[in-house]
Protein backbone atom coordinates (compact mmCIF):
# COMPACT_ATOMS: atom_id res chain seq x y z
CA UNK A 1 0.00 0.00 0.00
CA UNK A 2 1.37 3.43 -0.85
CA UNK A 3 1.56 6.14 1.77
CA UNK A 4 -1.23 8.02 0.03
CA UNK A 5 -3.73 5.17 0.21
CA UNK A 6 -2.82 4.93 3.90
CA UNK A 7 -3.79 8.53 4.36
CA UNK A 8 -7.03 7.96 2.49
CA UNK A 9 -7.92 4.98 4.68
CA UNK A 10 -7.01 6.97 7.77
CA UNK A 11 -9.27 9.85 6.78
CA UNK A 12 -12.15 7.50 6.09
CA UNK A 13 -11.94 5.01 8.92
CA UNK A 14 -8.96 5.76 11.11
CA UNK A 15 -9.10 6.11 14.87
CA UNK A 16 -8.01 9.44 16.29
CA UNK A 17 -7.67 9.95 20.01
CA UNK A 18 -7.30 13.36 21.64
CA UNK A 19 -6.00 13.45 25.21
CA UNK A 20 -6.85 16.75 26.93
CA UNK A 21 -10.39 17.92 26.22
CA UNK A 22 -9.95 21.67 26.40
CA UNK A 23 -9.37 24.55 24.00
CA UNK A 24 -6.70 22.94 21.81
CA UNK A 25 -8.39 19.53 21.86
CA UNK A 26 -11.77 20.91 20.82
CA UNK A 27 -10.43 23.12 18.05
CA UNK A 28 -8.38 20.22 16.68
CA UNK A 29 -11.41 17.92 16.70
CA UNK A 30 -13.49 20.49 14.84
CA UNK A 31 -10.74 20.95 12.28
CA UNK A 32 -10.44 17.21 11.72
CA UNK A 33 -14.13 16.96 10.87
CA UNK A 34 -13.99 20.13 8.76
CA UNK A 35 -11.22 18.57 6.71
CA UNK A 36 -13.23 15.47 6.04
CA UNK A 37 -12.10 13.05 8.69
CA UNK A 38 -14.92 10.51 9.03
CA UNK A 39 -13.28 7.92 11.26
CA UNK A 40 -13.75 7.54 14.99
CA UNK A 41 -12.78 10.35 17.31
CA UNK A 42 -12.34 9.97 21.07
CA UNK A 43 -11.91 12.91 23.43
CA UNK A 44 -10.32 12.07 26.77
CA UNK A 45 -10.34 14.64 29.56
CA UNK A 46 -9.74 14.38 33.28
CA UNK A 47 -12.06 17.27 34.09
CA UNK A 48 -15.77 16.34 34.22
CA UNK A 49 -16.69 19.23 31.91
CA UNK A 50 -16.86 19.80 28.23
CA UNK A 51 -14.19 22.22 26.93
CA UNK A 52 -14.42 25.66 28.48
CA UNK A 53 -12.65 28.96 28.16
CA UNK A 54 -10.04 29.80 30.80
CA UNK A 55 -9.16 33.49 30.33
CA UNK A 56 -12.47 34.68 31.87
CA UNK A 57 -11.66 32.72 35.03
CA UNK A 58 -9.26 35.42 36.22
CA UNK A 59 -11.35 38.25 34.79
CA UNK A 60 -15.13 38.48 34.34
CA UNK A 61 -15.95 35.14 36.01
CA UNK A 62 -13.87 35.91 39.10
CA UNK A 63 -15.44 39.33 39.22
CA UNK A 64 -18.91 37.80 39.17
CA UNK A 65 -19.91 39.26 35.81
CA UNK A 66 -20.21 35.75 34.33
CA UNK A 67 -20.65 32.40 36.01
CA UNK A 68 -17.70 29.99 35.80
CA UNK A 69 -20.08 27.23 34.66
CA UNK A 70 -21.14 29.38 31.73
CA UNK A 71 -17.72 29.46 30.08
CA UNK A 72 -18.21 26.33 27.94
CA UNK A 73 -16.68 27.13 24.56
CA UNK A 74 -18.92 27.75 21.57
CA UNK A 75 -18.59 25.00 19.02
CA UNK A 76 -17.82 25.66 15.41
CA UNK A 77 -19.50 22.45 14.34
CA UNK A 78 -20.63 19.09 15.60
CA UNK A 79 -17.62 16.84 16.06
CA UNK A 80 -19.42 13.54 16.58
CA UNK A 81 -16.94 12.26 19.14
CA UNK A 82 -16.97 9.75 21.90
CA UNK A 83 -16.30 11.72 25.09
CA UNK A 84 -14.47 10.12 27.98
CA UNK A 85 -14.62 12.84 30.60
CA UNK A 86 -13.67 12.78 34.24
CA UNK A 87 -10.98 10.18 33.63
CA UNK A 88 -7.26 10.85 33.20
CA UNK A 89 -4.97 9.22 30.68
CA UNK A 90 -2.34 7.45 32.73
CA UNK A 91 -0.03 5.86 30.25
CA UNK A 92 0.89 5.49 26.62
CA UNK A 93 1.96 2.28 24.91
CA UNK A 94 3.52 3.24 21.61
CA UNK A 95 4.06 -0.33 20.43
CA UNK A 96 0.46 -1.34 20.96
CA UNK A 97 -0.69 2.15 19.95
CA UNK A 98 -2.98 2.61 22.87
CA UNK A 99 -3.67 5.05 25.67
CA UNK A 100 -4.25 3.66 29.14
CA UNK A 101 -6.84 5.35 31.32
CA UNK A 102 -6.93 5.71 35.10
CA UNK A 103 -9.88 3.33 35.30
CA UNK A 104 -7.93 0.59 33.55
CA UNK A 105 -9.52 0.97 30.12
CA UNK A 106 -7.32 1.16 27.07
CA UNK A 107 -8.13 3.23 24.01
CA UNK A 108 -6.47 2.28 20.71
CA UNK A 109 -5.43 4.90 18.18
CA UNK A 110 -3.97 5.30 14.71
CA UNK A 111 -3.16 8.94 15.42
CA UNK A 112 -2.84 10.49 18.86
CA UNK A 113 -3.06 14.19 19.67
CA UNK A 114 -1.78 15.32 23.05
CA UNK A 115 -3.27 18.55 24.40
CA UNK A 116 -2.94 18.01 28.13
CA UNK A 117 -1.91 21.63 28.76
CA UNK A 118 -0.57 22.83 32.08
CA UNK A 119 -1.72 23.02 35.66
CA UNK A 120 -1.12 25.64 38.31
CA UNK A 121 2.14 25.31 40.22
CA UNK A 122 1.09 24.53 43.80
CA UNK A 123 2.50 26.15 46.93
CA UNK A 124 5.82 24.43 47.61
CA UNK A 125 4.95 23.28 51.13
CA UNK A 126 2.19 20.61 50.90
CA UNK A 127 0.85 21.04 54.44
CA UNK A 128 0.62 24.81 54.05
CA UNK A 129 -0.90 24.38 50.60
CA UNK A 130 -3.67 22.29 52.16
CA UNK A 131 -4.74 25.09 54.55
CA UNK A 132 -8.29 26.32 54.13
CA UNK A 133 -7.95 29.63 52.30
CA UNK A 134 -5.02 28.74 50.03
CA UNK A 135 -6.00 28.72 46.36
CA UNK A 136 -4.62 28.31 42.87
CA UNK A 137 -6.52 29.39 39.77
CA UNK A 138 -6.58 27.21 36.69
CA UNK A 139 -9.92 25.45 36.43
CA UNK A 140 -13.60 26.29 36.46
CA UNK A 141 -13.88 24.75 39.92
CA UNK A 142 -10.93 26.80 41.21
CA UNK A 143 -12.65 29.94 39.97
CA UNK A 144 -16.02 29.08 41.50
CA UNK A 145 -14.45 28.32 44.87
CA UNK A 146 -12.30 31.41 44.88
CA UNK A 147 -15.13 33.69 43.83
CA UNK A 148 -17.29 32.32 46.64
CA UNK A 149 -14.51 32.95 49.11
CA UNK A 150 -13.75 36.47 47.89
CA UNK A 151 -17.38 37.50 48.10
CA UNK A 152 -17.99 35.72 51.40
CA UNK A 153 -16.81 38.44 53.72
CA UNK A 154 -13.01 38.26 53.72
CA UNK A 155 -11.08 41.41 54.38
CA UNK A 156 -7.47 40.92 53.31
CA UNK A 157 -6.19 38.83 50.48
CA UNK A 158 -2.65 37.82 49.61
CA UNK A 159 -1.57 37.19 46.05
CA UNK A 160 1.71 35.32 45.73
CA UNK A 161 3.38 36.20 42.43
CA UNK A 162 2.70 39.17 40.15
CA UNK A 163 2.74 37.56 36.74
CA UNK A 164 -0.30 37.94 34.51
CA UNK A 165 -2.64 35.71 36.50
CA UNK A 166 -1.60 37.12 39.87
CA UNK A 167 -1.95 40.69 38.63
CA UNK A 168 -5.38 39.97 37.16
CA UNK A 169 -6.52 38.41 40.42
CA UNK A 170 -5.22 41.41 42.37
CA UNK A 171 -7.12 43.69 40.04
CA UNK A 172 -10.36 41.77 40.59
CA UNK A 173 -9.84 41.89 44.36
CA UNK A 174 -9.51 45.67 44.27
CA UNK A 175 -12.65 45.90 42.20
CA UNK A 176 -14.48 43.79 44.74
CA UNK A 177 -13.34 46.29 47.33
CA UNK A 178 -10.91 43.95 49.07
CA UNK A 179 -7.60 44.88 50.62
CA UNK A 180 -4.92 43.03 48.72
CA UNK A 181 -1.24 42.45 49.31
CA UNK A 182 0.81 41.24 46.36
CA UNK A 183 4.19 39.69 47.05
CA UNK A 184 6.53 39.34 44.09
CA UNK A 185 10.04 37.98 44.18
CA UNK A 186 11.12 39.94 41.10
CA UNK A 187 11.70 43.71 41.05
CA UNK A 188 8.25 44.51 39.57
CA UNK A 189 5.03 42.92 38.35
CA UNK A 190 5.08 41.30 34.86
CA UNK A 191 8.85 41.61 34.80
CA UNK A 192 9.47 38.10 33.50
CA UNK A 193 7.18 38.59 30.53
CA UNK A 194 7.71 42.26 29.65
CA UNK A 195 10.89 43.36 31.45
CA UNK A 196 11.65 45.91 34.14
CA UNK A 197 10.89 49.05 32.12
CA UNK A 198 7.28 48.02 31.46
CA UNK A 199 7.19 46.31 34.85
CA UNK A 200 7.72 49.72 36.45
CA UNK A 201 4.55 50.96 34.74
CA UNK A 202 2.60 47.94 36.04
CA UNK A 203 4.07 48.62 39.47
CA UNK A 204 2.83 52.22 39.46
CA UNK A 205 -0.58 51.13 38.16
CA UNK A 206 -1.07 48.60 40.95
CA UNK A 207 -0.11 51.05 43.68
CA UNK A 208 -2.32 53.74 42.19
CA UNK A 209 -5.24 51.31 42.43
CA UNK A 210 -4.53 50.65 46.07
CA UNK A 211 -2.62 47.37 45.94
CA UNK A 212 -0.16 46.83 48.77
CA UNK A 213 2.60 45.70 46.43
CA UNK A 214 5.80 44.27 47.83
CA UNK A 215 8.48 43.46 45.28
CA UNK A 216 11.89 41.95 45.70
CA UNK A 217 10.72 39.72 48.53
CA UNK A 218 9.02 36.36 48.78
CA UNK A 219 6.58 34.53 50.99
CA UNK A 220 8.48 32.11 53.17
CA UNK A 221 5.67 30.39 55.07
CA UNK A 222 1.90 30.27 55.40
CA UNK A 223 0.57 29.84 58.90
CA UNK A 224 -2.78 28.35 59.87
CA UNK A 225 -4.79 28.21 63.08
CA UNK A 226 -5.54 25.00 64.97
CA UNK A 227 -8.50 24.12 62.75
CA UNK A 228 -6.44 24.46 59.59
CA UNK A 229 -7.53 27.87 58.38
CA UNK A 230 -5.02 30.27 56.87
CA UNK A 231 -4.22 33.11 59.26
CA UNK A 232 -0.89 34.68 58.41
CA UNK A 233 1.85 34.82 55.80
CA UNK A 234 5.51 35.28 56.65
CA UNK A 235 7.72 37.20 54.26
CA UNK A 236 11.43 37.09 53.54
CA UNK A 237 11.97 40.62 54.88
CA UNK A 238 10.96 39.40 58.32
CA UNK A 239 7.48 40.92 58.23
CA UNK A 240 4.13 39.10 58.35
CA UNK A 241 0.67 39.84 56.95
CA UNK A 242 -2.59 38.66 58.47
CA UNK A 243 -4.65 37.11 55.67
CA UNK A 244 -7.55 34.71 55.29
CA UNK A 245 -7.01 34.03 51.60
CA UNK A 246 -3.84 33.43 49.59
CA UNK A 247 -3.85 32.90 45.86
CA UNK A 248 -0.74 31.11 44.70
CA UNK A 249 0.11 32.47 41.25
CA UNK A 250 3.51 31.03 40.61
CA UNK A 251 3.05 29.94 37.04
CA UNK A 252 2.22 26.63 35.48
CA UNK A 253 3.58 23.11 35.16
CA UNK A 254 3.16 21.05 32.03
CA UNK A 255 1.03 17.93 32.25
CA UNK A 256 3.49 15.42 30.86
CA UNK A 257 4.02 12.99 33.76
CA UNK A 258 1.57 10.49 32.29
CA UNK A 259 3.93 10.06 29.34
CA UNK A 260 6.83 8.88 31.51
CA UNK A 261 8.36 5.74 30.07
CA UNK A 262 6.40 6.02 26.82
CA UNK A 263 9.41 7.00 24.75
CA UNK A 264 7.93 10.36 23.79
CA UNK A 265 10.23 13.36 24.33
CA UNK A 266 8.14 14.80 27.13
CA UNK A 267 9.44 16.53 30.22
CA UNK A 268 8.97 19.47 32.52
CA UNK A 269 9.38 21.89 29.62
CA UNK A 270 6.70 20.23 27.55
CA UNK A 271 6.55 17.84 24.63
CA UNK A 272 9.19 18.53 22.01
CA UNK A 273 7.76 18.44 18.53
CA UNK A 274 8.66 19.59 15.04
CA UNK A 275 7.08 22.65 13.43
CA UNK A 276 4.42 20.30 12.04
CA UNK A 277 3.34 19.36 15.60
CA UNK A 278 4.70 15.81 15.35
CA UNK A 279 6.15 14.76 18.69
CA UNK A 280 9.78 13.66 18.92
CA UNK A 281 10.71 10.45 20.62
CA UNK A 282 13.42 10.46 23.28
CA UNK A 283 16.08 9.95 20.61
CA UNK A 284 15.02 13.10 18.79
CA UNK A 285 13.40 11.13 15.97
CA UNK A 286 10.08 12.45 14.84
CA UNK A 287 7.11 10.13 15.40
CA UNK A 288 4.57 10.03 12.65
CA UNK A 289 1.50 9.15 14.66
CA UNK A 290 1.79 11.29 17.80
CA UNK A 291 1.09 15.01 17.74
CA UNK A 292 1.03 17.72 20.38
CA UNK A 293 -0.57 21.16 20.52
CA UNK A 294 -1.34 23.98 22.95
CA UNK A 295 0.27 24.77 26.29
CA UNK A 296 1.91 21.35 26.54
CA UNK A 297 3.85 21.58 23.26
CA UNK A 298 7.13 23.23 22.36
CA UNK A 299 8.47 23.54 18.87
CA UNK A 300 11.24 25.29 16.92
CA UNK A 301 10.60 28.67 15.32
CA UNK A 302 12.80 30.12 12.57
CA UNK A 303 12.11 33.73 13.59
CA UNK A 304 13.68 33.05 16.95
CA UNK A 305 16.84 31.26 15.85
CA UNK A 306 15.07 27.90 15.75
CA UNK A 307 14.85 27.88 19.49
CA UNK A 308 11.99 25.83 20.86
CA UNK A 309 9.07 28.04 21.75
CA UNK A 310 6.74 27.04 24.55
CA UNK A 311 3.66 29.21 24.78
CA UNK A 312 0.87 29.49 27.30
CA UNK A 313 -1.33 31.53 25.06
CA UNK A 314 -4.93 31.10 24.05
CA UNK A 315 -4.29 32.05 20.43
CA UNK A 316 -1.43 29.59 20.15
CA UNK A 317 -3.61 26.74 21.40
CA UNK A 318 -6.16 27.48 18.67
CA UNK A 319 -3.68 27.86 15.82
CA UNK A 320 -1.45 24.96 16.75
CA UNK A 321 -4.46 22.69 17.16
CA UNK A 322 -5.60 23.53 13.66
CA UNK A 323 -2.18 22.82 12.18
CA UNK A 324 -1.85 19.56 14.12
CA UNK A 325 -5.27 18.40 12.97
CA UNK A 326 -4.48 19.23 9.37
CA UNK A 327 -1.13 17.45 9.43
CA UNK A 328 -2.51 14.36 11.17
CA UNK A 329 -4.62 13.43 8.18
CA UNK A 330 -2.33 14.60 5.35
CA UNK A 331 0.40 13.10 3.27
CA UNK A 332 3.78 14.65 3.95
CA UNK A 333 3.97 17.16 1.04
CA UNK A 334 0.71 18.73 2.21
CA UNK A 335 1.80 19.25 5.78
CA UNK A 336 2.05 22.79 7.06
CA UNK A 337 4.31 24.30 9.72
CA UNK A 338 3.07 26.04 12.84
CA UNK A 339 4.95 29.31 12.57
CA UNK A 340 2.56 31.49 14.48
CA UNK A 341 3.78 34.71 15.99
CA UNK A 342 3.19 34.60 19.71
CA UNK A 343 0.37 36.91 20.72
CA UNK A 344 -1.16 37.50 24.09
CA UNK A 345 -3.59 39.77 25.91
CA UNK A 346 -4.36 40.51 29.51
CA UNK A 347 -6.64 43.00 31.17
CA UNK A 348 -6.03 44.33 34.62
CA UNK A 349 -6.75 47.52 36.54
CA UNK A 350 -8.85 48.71 33.62
CA UNK A 351 -5.93 48.51 31.17
CA UNK A 352 -5.81 46.34 28.07
CA UNK A 353 -2.35 44.81 27.82
CA UNK A 354 -1.22 43.12 24.64
CA UNK A 355 1.98 41.66 23.40
CA UNK A 356 3.14 40.18 20.14
CA UNK A 357 6.43 38.42 19.40
CA UNK A 358 8.90 37.35 22.07
CA UNK A 359 9.59 40.33 24.35
CA UNK A 360 11.91 38.36 26.62
CA UNK A 361 14.35 37.91 23.74
CA UNK A 362 14.64 41.70 23.44
CA UNK A 363 17.95 43.37 24.19
CA UNK A 364 16.66 46.91 23.57
CA UNK A 365 13.39 48.76 23.88
CA UNK A 366 11.90 51.99 22.54
CA UNK A 367 8.54 53.59 23.19
CA UNK A 368 7.06 54.37 19.78
CA UNK A 369 3.62 55.64 20.73
CA UNK A 370 2.38 57.47 23.78
CA UNK A 371 4.54 57.65 26.87
CA UNK A 372 5.19 55.35 29.78
CA UNK A 373 4.10 58.11 32.16
CA UNK A 374 0.55 58.09 30.78
CA UNK A 375 0.06 54.32 31.14
CA UNK A 376 -0.89 54.35 27.49
CA UNK A 377 1.82 53.39 25.05
CA UNK A 378 3.34 50.94 22.64
CA UNK A 379 6.85 49.69 23.34
CA UNK A 380 8.90 47.89 20.72
CA UNK A 381 11.59 45.36 21.58
CA UNK A 382 14.71 44.89 19.48
CA UNK A 383 16.96 41.89 19.19
CA UNK A 384 20.29 42.19 17.39
CA UNK A 385 19.06 45.07 15.28
CA UNK A 386 15.63 43.80 14.32
CA UNK A 387 12.16 44.21 15.73
CA UNK A 388 11.34 41.12 17.79
CA UNK A 389 8.28 42.07 19.85
CA UNK A 390 5.90 44.81 20.85
CA UNK A 391 3.81 45.38 23.96
CA UNK A 392 0.98 47.83 24.39
CA UNK A 393 -0.98 49.27 27.27
CA UNK A 394 -4.29 50.40 25.76
CA UNK A 395 -2.78 50.37 22.28
CA UNK A 396 -4.43 47.32 20.72
CA UNK A 397 -4.92 48.98 17.36
CA UNK A 398 -1.19 48.97 16.76
CA UNK A 399 -0.60 45.28 17.27
CA UNK A 400 -1.36 44.26 13.68
CA UNK A 401 1.24 46.70 12.40
CA UNK A 402 3.95 45.39 14.71
CA UNK A 403 3.04 41.83 13.91
CA UNK A 404 4.00 42.60 10.31
CA UNK A 405 7.18 44.38 11.38
CA UNK A 406 8.28 41.35 13.41
CA UNK A 407 7.42 38.90 10.66
CA UNK A 408 9.39 40.99 8.17
CA UNK A 409 12.40 41.27 10.48
CA UNK A 410 12.16 45.09 10.27
CA UNK A 411 15.24 46.97 11.48
CA UNK A 412 15.53 48.10 15.08
CA UNK A 413 15.43 50.84 16.21
CA UNK A 414 12.53 51.57 13.87
CA UNK A 415 13.36 53.91 11.01
CA UNK A 416 10.22 56.00 11.36
CA UNK A 417 9.96 58.69 14.04
CA UNK A 418 7.49 58.00 16.80
CA UNK A 419 4.18 57.44 15.09
CA UNK A 420 2.35 60.02 17.14
CA UNK A 421 5.28 62.46 16.78
CA UNK A 422 5.56 63.11 20.49
CA UNK A 423 9.31 62.89 20.63
CA UNK A 424 11.89 63.64 18.01
CA UNK A 425 14.30 60.79 18.55
CA UNK A 426 13.73 57.28 19.72
CA UNK A 427 15.83 56.50 22.71
CA UNK A 428 16.57 52.82 22.98
CA UNK A 429 16.98 51.48 26.51
CA UNK A 430 17.67 48.12 28.09
CA UNK A 431 14.26 46.46 28.60
CA UNK A 432 15.42 45.12 31.97
CA UNK A 433 14.76 41.41 31.91
CA UNK A 434 15.84 39.44 34.94
CA UNK A 435 18.20 36.52 34.59
CA UNK A 436 16.35 34.13 32.24
CA UNK A 437 17.29 31.21 34.43
CA UNK A 438 15.13 32.47 37.26
CA UNK A 439 11.65 31.05 36.99
CA UNK A 440 8.96 33.44 35.82
CA UNK A 441 5.23 33.06 36.07
CA UNK A 442 2.04 33.92 34.30
CA UNK A 443 1.09 32.88 30.80
CA UNK A 444 4.01 33.99 28.72
CA UNK A 445 6.54 32.98 26.16
CA UNK A 446 9.51 30.81 26.94
CA UNK A 447 12.40 29.87 24.76
CA UNK A 448 13.15 26.38 25.86
CA UNK A 449 16.13 25.57 23.73
CA UNK A 450 19.54 26.36 25.10
CA UNK A 451 22.67 27.67 23.61
CA UNK A 452 24.86 24.92 22.12
CA UNK A 453 27.84 26.48 23.88
CA UNK A 454 26.36 25.57 27.24
CA UNK A 455 27.04 22.08 28.41
CA UNK A 456 24.22 21.00 30.67
CA UNK A 457 23.97 17.26 30.55
CA UNK A 458 26.23 14.39 29.96
CA UNK A 459 25.00 12.45 27.01
CA UNK A 460 25.36 8.70 27.07
CA UNK A 461 23.93 7.12 23.94
CA UNK A 462 22.83 3.53 24.24
CA UNK A 463 23.74 1.08 21.49
CA UNK A 464 21.47 -1.55 20.12
CA UNK B 1 -26.09 30.10 23.45
CA UNK B 2 -22.42 30.70 23.81
CA UNK B 3 -19.83 33.03 22.51
CA UNK B 4 -16.16 33.73 22.75
CA UNK B 5 -14.17 36.73 21.56
CA UNK B 6 -10.70 36.29 20.17
CA UNK B 7 -9.17 39.09 22.20
CA UNK B 8 -5.94 38.91 20.25
CA UNK B 9 -7.87 40.17 17.27
CA UNK B 10 -10.19 42.54 19.11
CA UNK B 11 -9.03 46.13 18.84
CA UNK B 12 -11.58 47.61 21.19
CA UNK B 13 -13.64 49.33 18.52
CA UNK B 14 -16.67 48.82 20.79
CA UNK B 15 -19.08 48.14 17.94
CA UNK B 16 -20.32 45.12 19.85
CA UNK B 17 -20.71 47.12 23.05
CA UNK B 18 -22.84 49.62 21.19
CA UNK B 19 -25.05 46.95 19.61
CA UNK B 20 -25.40 44.48 22.49
CA UNK B 21 -24.58 46.30 25.73
CA UNK B 22 -25.98 43.53 27.92
CA UNK B 23 -23.51 41.04 26.54
CA UNK B 24 -20.41 43.12 25.83
CA UNK B 25 -18.85 45.82 27.99
CA UNK B 26 -15.67 47.83 27.93
CA UNK B 27 -13.58 47.76 31.03
CA UNK B 28 -11.57 50.93 31.06
CA UNK B 29 -10.74 52.45 27.68
CA UNK B 30 -10.39 49.36 25.56
CA UNK B 31 -10.41 46.09 27.50
CA UNK B 32 -13.46 44.06 26.48
CA UNK B 33 -15.50 41.90 28.85
CA UNK B 34 -18.23 39.65 27.48
CA UNK B 35 -20.80 37.20 28.83
CA UNK B 36 -19.80 33.79 27.48
CA UNK B 37 -23.42 32.67 27.73
CA UNK B 38 -26.52 34.60 26.66
CA UNK B 39 -30.17 33.75 26.14
CA UNK B 40 -32.70 33.98 23.34
CA UNK B 41 -33.69 37.52 24.29
CA UNK B 42 -30.25 38.76 23.19
CA UNK B 43 -29.93 36.68 20.08
CA UNK B 44 -30.71 39.41 17.56
CA UNK B 45 -28.39 41.87 19.14
CA UNK B 46 -25.52 39.39 19.42
CA UNK B 47 -26.01 38.46 15.78
CA UNK B 48 -25.71 42.11 14.80
CA UNK B 49 -22.69 42.61 17.03
CA UNK B 50 -20.87 39.62 15.57
CA UNK B 51 -21.59 40.83 12.05
CA UNK B 52 -20.50 44.38 12.83
CA UNK B 53 -17.18 43.55 14.47
CA UNK B 54 -14.62 45.06 12.09
CA UNK B 55 -12.07 42.34 12.80
CA UNK B 56 -14.55 39.45 13.00
CA UNK B 57 -13.36 38.44 16.43
CA UNK B 58 -16.66 37.12 17.79
CA UNK B 59 -17.48 33.41 17.52
CA UNK B 60 -21.09 32.54 18.35
CA UNK B 61 -22.82 29.20 18.81
CA UNK B 62 -26.59 29.62 18.80
CA UNK B 63 -27.40 26.13 19.93
CA UNK B 64 -28.14 25.68 23.58
CA UNK B 65 -27.72 21.97 24.02
CA UNK B 66 -24.73 20.49 25.70
CA UNK B 67 -22.31 19.02 23.20
CA UNK B 68 -23.75 15.82 21.82
CA UNK B 69 -22.46 12.76 23.57
CA UNK B 70 -20.95 14.65 26.47
CA UNK B 71 -21.76 12.98 29.71
CA UNK B 72 -19.74 14.04 32.67
CA UNK B 73 -18.17 11.35 34.82
CA UNK B 74 -18.26 8.75 32.06
CA UNK B 75 -15.08 7.23 33.42
C1 LIG C 1 -6.87 31.93 34.74
C2 LIG C 1 -6.29 31.93 33.35
C3 LIG C 1 -6.29 33.10 32.59
C4 LIG C 1 -5.77 33.12 31.30
N1 LIG C 1 -5.79 34.28 30.60
C5 LIG C 1 -5.27 34.32 29.35
C6 LIG C 1 -5.27 35.52 28.60
O1 LIG C 1 -5.73 36.56 29.06
N2 LIG C 1 -4.74 35.50 27.35
C7 LIG C 1 -4.21 34.36 26.81
O2 LIG C 1 -3.72 34.40 25.66
N3 LIG C 1 -4.19 33.20 27.49
C8 LIG C 1 -4.70 33.17 28.76
N4 LIG C 1 -4.69 31.98 29.46
C9 LIG C 1 -4.04 30.80 28.86
C10 LIG C 1 -5.00 29.94 28.04
O3 LIG C 1 -6.16 29.70 28.75
C11 LIG C 1 -4.29 28.65 27.67
O4 LIG C 1 -3.23 28.97 26.83
C12 LIG C 1 -5.19 27.63 27.00
O5 LIG C 1 -6.20 27.22 27.87
C13 LIG C 1 -4.39 26.42 26.54
O6 LIG C 1 -5.25 25.43 26.05
P1 LIG C 1 -4.83 23.90 26.02
O7 LIG C 1 -6.00 23.20 25.43
O8 LIG C 1 -3.50 23.76 25.39
O9 LIG C 1 -4.59 23.48 27.53
P2 LIG C 1 -5.56 23.51 28.80
O10 LIG C 1 -6.61 24.54 28.63
O11 LIG C 1 -4.66 23.57 29.99
O12 LIG C 1 -6.28 22.10 28.76
C14 LIG C 1 -5.68 20.87 29.03
C15 LIG C 1 -6.74 19.91 29.48
O13 LIG C 1 -6.18 18.59 29.59
C16 LIG C 1 -6.59 18.01 30.80
N5 LIG C 1 -5.61 16.97 31.18
C17 LIG C 1 -4.37 17.15 31.71
N6 LIG C 1 -3.76 15.96 31.90
C18 LIG C 1 -4.62 15.01 31.48
C19 LIG C 1 -4.57 13.59 31.41
N7 LIG C 1 -3.48 12.90 31.80
N8 LIG C 1 -5.65 12.93 30.93
C20 LIG C 1 -6.75 13.60 30.51
N9 LIG C 1 -6.84 14.95 30.55
C21 LIG C 1 -5.80 15.64 31.02
C22 LIG C 1 -6.64 19.18 31.76
O14 LIG C 1 -7.41 18.91 32.89
C23 LIG C 1 -7.28 20.24 30.86
O15 LIG C 1 -8.67 20.17 30.86
C24 LIG C 1 -5.21 31.93 30.76
C25 LIG C 1 -5.21 30.76 31.51
C26 LIG C 1 -5.74 30.74 32.80
C27 LIG C 1 -5.72 29.47 33.60
S1 LIG D 1 -16.60 44.96 17.82
FE1 LIG D 1 -14.98 43.46 17.63
S2 LIG D 1 -13.09 44.64 17.79
FE2 LIG D 1 -14.74 45.93 18.53
S3 LIG D 1 -14.74 45.64 20.76
FE3 LIG D 1 -16.23 44.21 19.87
S4 LIG D 1 -15.06 42.34 19.54
FE4 LIG D 1 -13.60 43.97 19.83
Amino acid sequence: MSADTDVEALRRQGRIVVVGASLAGLRAAETLREKGFTGSLTMIGDEPYEPYDRPPLSKQALLGRARPEDTALPRRRDIDAEWRLGVAAEGLDRDARQVRLANGDTVPYDRLLITTGTRARPWFHPEEAALDGVFVLRTRDDCARLHRKLTGGVSRVLVIGAGFTGSEVASVCRELGLEVTVVERGPAPLVGALGGVIGAVADRLQRKKGVDLRCGISVTALEGDDVGRLRRAHLSDGSAVDVEVAIVSLGAMRNTEWLAGSGVAAGARGIACDAGCRAFDVNGIVTDDIYAAGDVARSPHPLFDYQFLALEHWGNAVEQAEIAAHNMICSSPERRPHLWLPMFWSSQFGVNIKSVGVPSLGDQLVVTQGTLAEDRFVAVYGYRGRVIAAAAFDGAKWMGFYEQQIAAGAPFPPEYGTVDRRTGTLQAVDPGFPDPHLPTHGPTVTLTGHSPSERRVEFVPSHA
Amino acid sequence: MRLVVDLNRCQGFAQCVFLAPDVFALHGDEALLFSPRFDEAHRDRVEKAAAACPVQAILVDYSDEPTKGVEPHVG
